[in-house]
């Protein structure tokens, strides 16, 4: 009789005011097994592991731990069961010990007092076990990323996990670090261990992984092994989905570049990135998180320095060392998060959207009110954002109203090219049709778009022509008979 | 939106704009409370609500409030200056100095003193605009330094200024007005033009509320710190020089404890340490609630040592009001 799985996770259903994201998805996990977790962002990957981990409650559905039945209510639940989920953003305290960090929480102590000598020898002793090459007694914060990730793991060990979740582990590694990961995964395979992998990193999961499961818009979609499948098959089933459009682009030919990007890099990540914008363009920016896109706009808003390459500004190169600089030819920047860094939220609406061209009514002392109000005003009906009245504080407006008063106070300064960094995240679906429908008058009034957008129906419908990067670099460009989502997903999965 | 409801929304939108009725409406709770106390003094002590009096408060309170409306500024930028007090010496002493030993005439001389201040604010300003050094830090270290240089030019004995022109700058009438309450209404009108009207002032909020917003709209965070360090430190320089004038001295261990003064003024005017809101009108409330209880418990003959705890209790009340405010209208 087959031995039962380590994991079972059958027809879980999870919903959110406003949006389900998981319908019913079933996942299961040998002992021994590495098992990856596939889907575009929004599949519900990250809901899914969150469950898992004790962080939400699943509506529906059932978990089951080598055939038992169990209930994860805690964070403390899930680590008795066994589970450790290993973040991509890792959770160490920098200026202690690695003993101390594994033993966080549950320092081991000698009469009320911590007992540092045992925790030093217990933390050597389990790093041995790994083979990591690490001193218990290393401050975390001089470790490199990957050794950090050995502590992460270690730490994950010591609570006796049958069941180890790795969310983007190589994100931040090289490739020597990469190598030495999967030596240590092997090592945990061997034991036992079920470890759930969840990466966009085709190359990778050819590598590391036994099987492979397929989410999609919280739709489990299909389990396949590993060595049966290829890249193409697995991005058929990550993005196979019927498009409902939104809006309809009206595409406006124009063969004049408005702005022209040759050879840039910023040293660290960023290399060689060219490509042109034509006037009255959208030209959607596809990628993965973390493919450079966001980071790209910002040497080209000033915000960020980039130390080679150049950029052309309507055939004329130009200087752009902040962003002030970029304004001032005509190039504005709504960046990715609002919150943290465009909205005043303590502040009026009226404040927030003139806030960029004070000149045009204050002089030195004498503030014209009545001009203040008009362009708040006007931009409040443009945009049509919903508020009492322009002295509403930004902070108290939903996530759709914020983005279009940010976008309202770059429409202000009367710029010639707009970026928009994920115009619609966080914004629900009819702000979203109002700001495609903006976006789209915008252009035919000569106003060309860069559009930074992770959702794939959101760039086929909006982009004229789309640039895909990945790892820093641009990997591929698509016009509009070109684009597809496969195409786009292959070039936003491959390693440059 | 519906124009006639657009209509009458913005039209009442307008009226709450009006300046008058803005500062009442958002410094209600201390204005009753400064009102409150008022009454209370006036049932128990005959003497409060005269002429004179009104004027002693004025007059006292005057010189704490030119800190702290330098201080206001800095506190919306979600900064701190701790120098002020060591400036209240520093310039006092020079101007002083200049008089009474150097021979200068007494406008130079003030304008020495004056300079002296606000070259300590320049340090300050550069040093934050230009490091992320905390500005706790920095004006730490000014503090000391500017309290050290008046030692130093002293040699720690105060220097006495036999003038009557220059006891009038902050000893002087205008008729029965004392002459420091001018300077208080010209600074606070100065002070209300910069933050409320000026390009500046909507740039002060902007970097204390999100500094990384501030960045992305292009403007320039460096030069609003800079700026805001100056005018601190100058308000400090006038407060130093008024103080040097009605002691007929200029005294190296002057202000002492005066940025605590100047901040319990701030805070209690409903500015927020973290920046980003705040307003001249309640800092004006703050001074005056702390000045009309010091004079008060004055007038009852209570013990000067009290009122450094009732100052600090109602601190405590006042913040703790103000965090229940915030509280219920974050639901």
């Amino acid at each position: 009789m087959e031995s039962p799985n380590l994991l079972e996770m059958r027809r879980i259903m999870k919903a959110f005011p406003g949006v389900v994201a998981l319908k019913g998805v079933n996942f299961e996990l040998r002992s021994g097994e590495v098992h990856a977790l596939l889907g575009e962002n929004g599949a519900g990957k990250s809901t899914l592991i969150k469950i898992l981990g004790g962080i939400y409650q699943p509506d529906d559905g059932e978990i089951l731990i080598e055939g038992k039945p169990v209930s994860i209510k805690s964070v403390l639940d899930a680590r008795a069961q066994g589970i450790s989920v290993i973040h991509q953003e890792l959770v160490l305290v920098p200026e202690m010990t690695v003993a101390e960090n594994i033993f966080l929480g549950r320092e081991m102590s000698r009469g009320g007092l911590v007992d540092g000598k045992s925790m030093i020898e217990e933390a050597d002793r389990l790093l041995g076990l790994l083979d990591i090459d690490i001193e218990a007694s290393a401050k975390v914060g001089a470790l490199t990323t990957a050794q950090q990730q050995m502590v992460e793991i270690t730490k994950a060990m010591s609570f006796n996990s049958r069941i180890l979740v790795m969310d983007e582990p190589t994100s931040s590694l090289s490739g020597k670090e990469v190598d030495a990961l999967f030596g240590n995964i092997a090592k945990l395979k061997a034991r036992g261990v079920g470890i759930i992998y969840i990466s966009h990193r085709m190359a990778e999961l050819e590598r590391v992984s036994d099987r492979v499961t397929v989410l999609r818009d919280g739709e489990y979609i299909g389990t396949v092994s590993t060595r049966e499948t290829d890249n193409d098959a697995l991005i058929a089933m990550m993005v196979g989905r019927k498009l409902t459009s939104y809006y309809t682009r009206t595409y406006r030919a124009s063969d004049e570049d408005v702005l022209e990007v040759r050879g840039l890099g910023d040293g660290r990540f960023l290399k060689d990135v060219s490509f042109h914008l034509r006037k009255g363009e959208i030209l959607g920016f596809a990628g993965l998180v973390g493919a450079g896109r966001s980071e790209l706009v910002k040497c080209i808003f000033g915000v960020d320095r980039f130390t080679s390459g150049e950029i052309r500004i309507e055939g004329e190169p130009v200087r752009i060392a902040s962003p002030s600089d970029a304004m001032s030819h005509g190039v504005a920047l709504v960046p990715e998060s609002r919150k943290a860094e465009a909205l005043f939220l303590k502040q009026s609406v009226k404040y927030n959207i003139s806030i960029k061209v004070l000149k045009q009514f204050i002089r030195s002392v004498f503030v014209d009110r009545k001009k203040e109000e008009a362009i708040a005003d006007r931009y409040i009906r443009d945009m049509s954002i919903k508020a009492p009245s322009s002295a509403q504080i930004v902070g108290n407006l939903s996530g759709g109203n914020q983005q279009k008063v940010v976008i309202g106070r770059w429409l202000a300064t009367q710029p010639k090219i707009l970026i928009l960094d994920e115009p619609t995240r966080g914004v629900d679906v009819g702000a979203k049709a109002e700001i495609y429908a903006i976006m789209n008058k915008l252009t035919e009034t000569g106003v060309s778009i860069i559009m930074i957008s992770s959702e794939l129906p959101e760039i086929l419908n909006m982009s004229d022509r789309v640039m895909v990067m990945a790892g820093g670099t641009i990997t591929g460009a698509l016009d509009r008979t070109e684009m597809t989502q496969e195409r786009i997903m292959q070039l936003a999965t491959r390693r440059a | 939106m519906d124009t006639v409801k657009a209509s009458g929304v913005r039209k009442r939108g307008a009226w709450l704009g009006n300046p008058f009725v803005a500062f009442f409406r958002d410094n209600l709770g201390i204005i009753i409370g400064l009102l409150a106390i008022c009454a209370i003094l006036t049932v128990m002590s005959p003497a409060f609500l005269t002429q004179n009096n009104i004027f002693n408060v004025l007059r006292q309170v005057s010189m704490n409030l030119y800190v702290a409306c330098g201080m206001t500024m800095v506190i919306i930028l979600g900064g701190i200056d701790l120098s002020v007090g060591s400036i209240i010496a520093l310039s006092g002493v020079i101007t002083g100095g200049l008089i009474s030993f150097s021979h200068f005439p007494l406008g130079p001389a003030v304008a020495c003193g004056l300079a002296a201040g606000v070259l300590i604010g320049v340090i300050n300003g550069a040093i934050i605009s230009q490091t992320t050094i905390p500005p706790f830090i920095v004006t730490l270290a000014t503090m000391n330094i500017a309290r050290g240089a008046a030692y130093v030019y002293t040699g720690g004995q105060p220097i006495r200024v036999m003038s009557d022109e220059f006891n009038f700058i902050g000893a002087g009438y205008v008729g029965s007005l004392p002459v420091p309450i001018i300077y208080l209404v010209v600074i606070v009108l100065v002070s209300l033009l910069i933050l409320n009207k000026a390009k500046m002032g909507r740039h002060i909020y902007a970097v204390g509320g999100n500094m990384t917003a501030a960045k992305f709209s292009g403007i320039k965070t460096k030069n609003v710190q800079f700026f805001v360090y100056v005018f601190s430190g100058l308000m400090a320089a006038i407060a130093g020089v008024v103080l040097a004038s009605r002691m007929f001295s200029g005294q190296p261990t002057a202000g002492q404890g005066a940025e605590m003064d100047a901040i319990a003024a701030v805070v209690l005017g409903g500015t927020s340490m973290s920046g980003g809101v705040g307003k001249i009108g309640g800092t004006v409330i703050g001074g005056l609630i702390i000045g009309v209880l010091s004079n008060g418990l004055n007038l009852l003959g209570v013990n000067s040592f009290w009122q450094y705890i009732v100052k600090g209790v109602v601190i405590l009340i006042a913040v703790y009001v103000d965090f229940l405010k915030k509280n219920a209208s974050e639901k």
